[in-house]
């Protein structure tokens, strides 16, 4: 077992991607399944960070740069999933995934 | 070093199991800030000071509040914070296949060769044209961040300014009230 740094950093992400996998499958409230997706995105930027700092040279600022653009469409993705969330609450008094199946055939 | 890692991994992976474990909403979202506050301590070790504060801003300022605000909002009474427990078959099937994705993440991870061209000094491209003595700690300055923001990614910036006006306007048109239906109906 290797004890560098990017390694694990790597497996730290991975665990953490599988973490919010593991809620989006299981929990069926919808703004769980959200908070899981985010923690997805998280752990896929904690990878741009890391091999931006122990990966091969590249270009001083890309991995920061990607980051932040990342960041900015997370953000954007929360706000329109939570209110997503509150529409559909509004039509069914309801955020359970298993009960918005209207469009069930 | 790698201490100070193992610490932030364990405390960020500890909260966001148990928030994703919780039947309280609200205890969740708590959970799951402080859970950001460990990736904003990630960034701070690796030295992106810059996104660290901006995943502080972001996502513990931003994000959490809107994420509370949709649970008081979607609830039917005062108490109904706690969900009921979700199915058990969900759970285990959710679970099995989570750990199988992560043993493969992990066995790719231990089986590449990444760790050894990591930049131990050694410039790892052949041909070394632009290896620099940057290598080893890559710094990003606020100075250099804005300036390549505003000159080699100044089309991206714009793009990212745009999408975020569109998806925080189209945000408000779903979840505002259809005024339109509802004075119908009153009269």
């Amino acid at each position: 077992m290797s004890l560098d740094p990017l390694p694990l950093c790597l497996l730290f992400s991975s665990a953490l991607f599988c973490l919010g996998l593991i809620g989006a499958l299981a929990r069926s409230n919808t703004i769980l399944v959200l908070l899981g997706i985010e923690l997805m995105l998280n752990a896929a930027n904690l990878n741009f960070i890391a091999f931006w700092r122990y990966g091969p040279a590249t270009s001083p600022a890309t991995g920061v740069m990607f980051v932040m653009f990342s960041i900015a469409v997370a953000a954007a993705e929360a706000a329109v999933g939570l209110a997503l969330i509150i529409a559909v609450y509004r039509h069914q008094k309801n955020i359970r995934l298993q009960e918005a199946n209207r469009l069930k055939g | 070093m790698t201490a100070a890692l193992v610490l932030i991994a364990v405390f960020t992976l500890a909260t966001a199991a148990v928030a994703l474990s919780l039947r309280n909403l609200i205890h969740s979202a708590l959970l799951l800030i402080a859970s950001w506050f460990g990736i904003a301590a990630f960034y701070l070790w690796a030295g992106a000071e810059f996104v660290a504060f901006a995943q502080v801003l972001v996502y513990v300022g931003a994000v959490s509040m809107v994420v509370l605000f949709a649970v008081l909002l979607t609830r039917r009474s005062r108490a109904d914070t706690v969900i009921a427990p979700d199915s058990v078959a969900r759970a285990i099937s959710a679970v099995i296949t989570g750990v199988a994705v992560f043993g493969v993440l992990v066995a790719a991870i231990l089986k590449s060769s990444l760790g050894r061209l990591s930049p131990a000094g050694v410039p790892a491209l052949p041909g070394g044209t632009s290896v620099s003595p940057v290598i080893f700690a890559p710094t990003a300055t606020v100075r250099e961040i804005g300036i390549q923001l505003m000159s080699t990614h100044a089309a991206a910036l714009l793009i990212i300014g745009i999408l975020l006006t569109v998806a925080l306007l189209g945000a408000v048109v779903l979840a505002a009230q259809d005024g339109s239906e509802s004075k119908q109906e009153s009269p």
